[in-house]
Formats: structure tokens, sequence, C-alpha cells
């Protein structure tokens, strides 16, 4: 088994894309450490055929969700976020992304973010969410198909 | 547009060319919008990360093995601890890479670049090489090495600084007159060379005999010690 540090220097950064896809700018640092925290925990106990990456992903984006849901818990009157200007900035990232991604329905959410924030291709994603490589593409298609309306309506709002 | 194929970065990338001007929408689509979420500084936030991970993981106990480089005059010293003390010390010849690995199998795989629980021992070999320290105060973790050969490395700290004893005296302090050659090879496998000085224990004839670091290695840390041959 590898040593966990290079778990963590392979897959940091997918990880990271994933928690601000999913739990969004202010909670993705939270929602990173707590991921490999308990990656670190379960670790030496992973069957040695699992596929790391698509594992870590898995935990990632339900500790986003959780993250989400203590927000929304404890502060249910939050205010609507400030939005970060990146006009031309193309590292730039956008608040609101993450909530139109909080809105997809479950499957198509981790479709999209399995797939496109991640890199796993749709067998690996078929192999998480269960189905059919075909319906796992479906999935993920569905998913833009909505994103590219909700997102986009917020930005010509 | 047809469904997204991967990679899907790729397809994103094909999206935002050209970067859209200053007073256009933001985004063209969600799919370049998600290729935004990696920032320019995401390795120093993926640093700072580390040190976080490192931080809690040791806070819940969870990290078994921490490690670090240290720079010396033998080259550059890899030092790995468990929360019971220092547990290897490898030179750069054995390939750090392949050490970490080892220690992944037979301790942990929890392994982390984490210096601090190191800091003491990294303080202490500077000061050791500087020559301002002769003796280490560090806890030691012996647990890579077993039976007869930890008997031998627990009694090789009382062979002083700038002292050598040969492989058939450390055999008698060890309780076992006849077990030279074990004892031989309870220095080849020190897992904590320099810390635990089996640099000290040479030849009958006087001869310095082999070392983990290599043969100069050990010539360097005897000289080090005012030792010559």
């Amino acid at each position: 088994m590898r040593p966990f540090e290079q778990v963590v220097a392979e897959h940091g950064a997918t990880v990271l894309r994933v928690c601000r896809a999913v739990a969004g700018p202010d909670h993705a640092d939270d929602a990173w450490s707590e991921t490999f925290l308990a990656a670190m925990r379960a670790y030496p106990d992973l069957p040695a055929e699992t596929n790391v990456q698509a594992w870590l992903v898995t935990i990632a984006r339900r500790k986003s969700i959780d993250s989400h849901r203590a927000r929304s818990r404890t502060h249910p009157t939050d205010q609507v976020p400030e939005r970060l200007s990146t006009h031309g900035q193309p590292g730039g990232w956008e608040r609101d992304l993450w909530e139109a991604i909080g809105d997809l329905p479950a499957k198509q959410q981790s479709a999209v973010v399995y797939h496109h924030v991640a890199g796993l291709p749709h067998a690996e994603v078929a192999a998480l969410l269960g189905g059919t490589p075909a319906a796992a593409r479906r999935a993920a298609a569905d998913g833009i198909a909505r994103l590219r309306r909700t997102y986009l309506e917020e930005e010509v709002r | 547009m047809s469904a997204p194929t991967p990679p899907s970065a790729d397809h994103a990338a094909r999206e935002s060319s050209p970067l859209p001007a200053q007073h256009e929408p933001r985004h063209l689509s969600p799919l370049t919008a998600l290729t935004a979420l990696t920032t320019p500084d995401d390795d120093a936030h993926l640093r700072d990360l580390h040190t976080r991970l490192v931080r809690e993981a040791e806070e819940h106990g969870q990290l078994d093995v921490a490690y670090r480089t240290v720079s010396s005059a033998v080259g550059d010293l890899l030092l790995a601890a468990t929360p019971a003390g220092v547990v290897r010390v490898a030179f750069a010849q054995e390939g750090f890479e392949k050490v970490l690995t080892e220690l992944a199998a037979r301790l942990s795989p929890r392994v982390l670049a984490a210096p601090r629980r190191l800091d003491a021992a990294a303080r202490q070999l500077e000061e050791y090489f500087a020559g301002s320290r002769r003796r280490f105060d560090l806890p030691i973790d012996l647990t890579l090495a077993a039976g007869f050969r930890r008997q031998v490395l627990q009694t090789l700290p009382t062979i002083a600084y700038g002292r050598t004893a040969s492989y058939a005296e450390v055999a008698r302090a060890a309780g076992s007159e006849r077990a030279v050659r074990a004892v031989g090879s309870a220095c080849a496998t020190n897992p904590v060379p320099v810390l635990v000085p089996c640099h000290r224990v040479v030849r009958s004839d006087g001869t310095f005999g082999g070392y983990r670091g290599g043969v100069e290695a050990k010539r360097l840390l005897l000289g080090l010690e005012g030792v010559t041959a």
C-alpha cells in the first residue's frame, strides 16, 4: 500500500475541485480537510483493488454536501453571498456555480461532479452510481443541460 | 450541442477559447466554469491544506508515520518518526521513495510529510554534524529491529562519542559472545543509523567494516568524532 502522502499529492487538486464545485468557496477547504482526514482514517483497511481516485471523490462529494447542510442548519437566514467579480480572469471561479450544482437532482449532480469535475470516465462513474456507462453519460449530459439553463439564467438576470 | 465527451478539460478548453473580453458574459457555458474551479495559486493553497491535514491528523492520533528530509555532511537524510520516537534514518543511496514504501508496508500506510514531529531530531543532527553535540537526547522507536538485533542496538549508545568497539566486544556486551556475525547484521540493518551509533562498531583489526550509508559515510562520521584508522 502506498504511503498516504502520495495519495494526497496525487489527488489533492482533484478533491479540491470537487469540494469547490459542491461545497462552494466558503466551505471547500473544510470539506477538503474532512475528506482527507476520513480517507486517512480508513486507508489502511482499503481493499487493494480500490480505485483510489473514485473512492476519494465519493467521500469529497459527501463531505461537501454535509458542509452545505451544516451551514443551512446553522445559518437559515444567511444572506445571499456577495458575488465575486472575476471579469477577464481565466483562473477565477464563480460563487453561483456551486449553488446551481447543488440544485441538481442527486444522480445528475454525481454524474456531473464525478465526470466533469473529477475527470472520471463514464464507466467508472457508472460503477459508483450503479447502472450502465451509457446511463452515467446521459445523467452527466442531462446535468450539464440543466446547468446550462439554471446557471446561465442567473448570469443573465 | 451534443453530449459532452471526455476528456472534459479539452472540451471545455475549446469552449473557453478565445478568452472572453472584458465586457462579454463571464462564462460561455457551465463547462467553462467547471474548468475554472482550478486557480493559478492552487499549489500554494494545497500546501496550506496539507499543513492543516498534518495538524488535524496528529490531533486525531492518526498520523502513524511522520517524515522529513535534512541535509547533512553525509548527504540528505530521511528522518521518520512514529508517535513513540524516531523510527528510521535513511541515507540517500537507500532511495527515499523505497524506504517510505517499506515503512508504509511494515508500520502503517498512514504516512505524511510532517516536519514538526522531527524538529528536535533535525536540530540535534545539525548540532552533531557541526561538532557541538556528542550524544542524542531523543526518543527512539526500535520497532523495526527485532530480537537479538534489537538487543545489540540497545547496547550501542554505551559506546561513547569518539570511541569504537569491535563486533566481538559488542557481542559480549549484548550477552552473546559467539554472535559476532549477528552483531554485524544488526549494525548493517540498523534502522536508525547515526542516532544509534553503529558507525562506532569496527573490525577487531581496526579497519572500519561496512556501513548502511556506505563506508565513506562511516569514515566521515568517525573522522568527525576524531577517530582515524
